[in-house]
């Protein structure tokens, strides 16, 4: 039997711009999953409990502030923590690209940057999805 | 000669109909009275009878990052550059109320703006620059208190007195609920903290904005123009509202209020949407507060362009958008102005990029000839009607919000429509309805930008150890009978504003007060909703 995807969309640090994950994480609803908000300023703990208790297939993160080269990779550190080794994470905000490389060693699947297509970022959601449900757990 | 027939339907960028053309029936039949004179009620046409001829706009560009050190630094190139006023940012940490060594300020110090822990980062801040003879705005809400008594302490060492201080706080803290998100306290006493700021000042700085009520977070967020209007002033009206209840009368304070708008792409929307919210305010001033100065009813505002109408493809294309957006602002009467980088999608400004934008205003004002004469616009039956829809269509949500109890019970309402707002024109994007060059139209493969700002990674445990002496340096006794006072006055009435003067001129930091305000306010907790 198959679920819907689930998806936490998250604020980490103490960045308050959330119209973008907001918008994404409508988006995502809108294409049949289910999503789940946390709010603003959560720190990584709180971002890997809250995909714990939700069961995600995918967190996403969002800052604005420049705070990701450090608390991104604390997300993934959180999750693995938890033992939610296959959680994917994915990440948006003002990103410098030469700031990518570094994120996608420390565990982040992939980075989405301003004027990215919600569709584009759905797309990417439901392969990482389905490509997490096709492996061995 | 014939062409081919209209094949869309035409709208401005908040969705706001546009006739083919507009003649003398789009002018209502009063339009004269609801013009009137610059400098004269209803202020449609600005709030100064000379506007530019007499003294052109603040030049002022918001700036700050890493340590103190630092934003000096960028300030003093910037005043030599020709700025006019300076705009300080603030960090996260500094804003909601932590010190940089606090756990949640982790990988956030110096990011978005300059980290100031104590009095002693804020006189290096300053170092330097005369504050008798600079006007100062600051970016801060939840602890603008703090940081205004910081400035006023700066003064004074300067020799400076606190009348002789010009600048503004934002102080706005029900955007911040709203669309921001630098909140600490409840509503009920961070209201209690900006009033007591309206009547400290009233009192000691009388030259001082006491409060910036901003549309500017709501917009970038994703709300129409009719929108920004309307929350911005309905914010505003539950200010007034509270220094009234709080017993100031309002021509005490409603001359230092001030406002802060976005200038978006969207040229005579922009230009119409400022003239409504000039003339709004000033009704709303005489009408329903019964304000008898006009400077009560002058809506005085700065600008900002806005940094969500810029693209992190092709980021030159940023400069045109920036200059169309600068205009805007100047034709809609702004007392100041900041111009976004072309960078700004990207990371911070660089130098170079914070002159480029400075030069913008620059030109406009220098070169363009648009100062020479007050309002060009006004007259024009498309801005005329413009400026009428606005005003009425701002009123219709002002009415609706003062239903729902006002503003402080009208969060999650604004929230929600700025939400749906944003929402819509992020579908029209991706439909190819609405076109932005460079994203969803005339893109071009490109190589990633180089040469960004870059804020220093071993910043973070710098400031630290520099507050680590601050505190090991400072009298502590001073410091806690400082502490002590404040939590005294913070749970009875007094104004509080006096005992965090003495509170940071003996070095307490911007967290240790406000550990201090949280035992006694509490924390605000954000309701999380998905509309």
């Amino acid at each position: 039997m198959t679920r819907p995807i689930r998806v936490l969309i998250a604020k980490a640090g103490l960045d308050g711009h959330d119209r973008g994950a907001k918008v994404i994480a409508r988006a995502l609803r809108d294409a049949g999953m289910e999503v789940i908000y946390t709010g603003l300023r959560q720190t990584p703990e709180q971002i890997a409990e809250a995909a714990l208790q939700e069961d995600v297939d995918v967190v996403g993160l969002s800052s604005l502030s420049g705070a990701h080269d450090t608390l991104f990779p604390a997300v993934v550190q959180a999750l693995r923590a938890r033992g939610l080794d296959d959680v994917v994470v994915i990440g948006g905000g003002i990103i410098p690209a030469e700031d990518v490389p570094a994120l996608k060693a420390a565990g982040i699947a992939e980075i989405f940057g301003p004027g990215t297509p919600t569709s584009e970022i759905v797309e990417y959601v439901r392969r990482a999805a389905a490509a997490r449900a096709g492996s061995p757990a | 000669m014939s062409r081919g027939p209209e094949e869309r339907r035409f709208t401005t960028l908040s969705g706001l109909p546009v006739e083919r053309v507009y003649g003398p029936e789009a002018l209502a039949p009063d339009a004269a009275q609801r013009l009137g004179e610059p400098g004269a009620y209803p202020f449609t046409r600005g709030v100064y009878p000379t506007m530019y001829r007499g003294r052109l706009w603040t030049m002022r560009q918001y700036a700050g990052y890493a340590t103190a050190e630092e934003s000096n630094r960028r300030y003093r190139y910037l005043l030599d550059e020709g700025q006019t006023g300076l705009s300080v940012a603030f960090d996260l940490p500094t804003q909601i109320g932590y010190d940089s060594d606090h756990p949640m300020a982790r990988g956030e110090v110096g990011k978005v703006g300059v980290a100031i822990d104590t009095l002693a980062d804020m006189e290096i801040l300053f170092d330097g620059i005369p504050l008798d003879r600079v006007s100062t705005s600051m970016t801060i809400n939840a602890t603008a208190a703090i940081l205004l008594a910081m400035y006023i302490a700066v003064g004074k060492k300067q020799g400076v007195r606190p009348e002789q201080l010009e600048g503004t706080v934002q102080n706005d803290i029900l955007k911040e609920y709203i669309a921001r998100g630098t909140y600490i306290f409840p509503p009920e006493p961070s209201m209690r903290l900006v009033t007591d700021i309206f009547a400290y000042c009233a009192k000691h700085v009388p030259k001082w904005n006491t409060i910036s009520i901003s549309g500017y977070h709501m917009r970038e967020a994703g709300c129409t123009a009719v929108q920004e209007v309307a929350f911005t002033l309905a914010d505003a009206i539950a200010y007034v509202e509270a220094a009234v209840r709080a017993g100031l009368d309002v021509d005490t304070f409603a001359p230092r209020l001030s406002f802060f708008f976005c200038s978006q792409i969207d040229f005579f929307e922009e230009i119409a949407k400022f003239r409504a919210a000039r003339r709004l305010w000033a009704r709303i001033m005489r009408e329903r507060f019964g304000a008898k100065n006009e400077r009560s009813w002058m809506l005085r505002f700065h600008t900002q362009t806005a940094g969500a109408s810029l693209t992190a493809q092709q980021p030159e294309n940023n400069v045109v958008r920036t200059a169309v957006e600068a205009l805007a602002a100047v034709l809609g009467g702004t007392q100041s102005l900041h111009t976004n980088a072309m960078d700004e999608a990207l990371a911070l400004p660089t130098e170079a990029s914070a002159r480029l934008a400075l030069r913008t205003q620059q030109i406009i004002a220098y070169e363009t000839g648009v100062t020479n004469t007050v309002d060009p616009v006004g007259g024009s039956y498309f801005v005329e009607h413009l400026t009428d829809t606005i005003e009425a269509e701002a009123e219709r949500y002002i009415r609706r919000i003062d239903e729902l109890g006002g503003a402080t019970r009208a969060i999650a309402f604004m929230q929600r429509e700025i939400e749906d707002a944003a929402y819509r024109l992020q579908r029209a994007i991706e439909s190819g309805e609405r076109v932005v060059v460079g994203v969803n139209a005339f893109t071009i493969e490109e190589e990633p930008p180089r040469g960004l700002l870059r804020v220093d990674p071993a910043l973070e445990a710098a400031q630290v150890e520099r507050l680590r002496k601050v505190r090991a340096g400072r009298d502590a006794a001073a410091v806690e009978r400082a502490l002590d006072r404040l939590e005294e006055a913070a749970r009875g009435e007094d104004n509080l504003m006096e005992p965090i003067l003495e509170a940071v001129e003996a070095y307490a930091s911007v967290g240790e007060i406000c550990d201090r305000l949280r035992r006694v306010f509490g924390e605000y907790e954000a309701e999380v909703s998905l509309p």
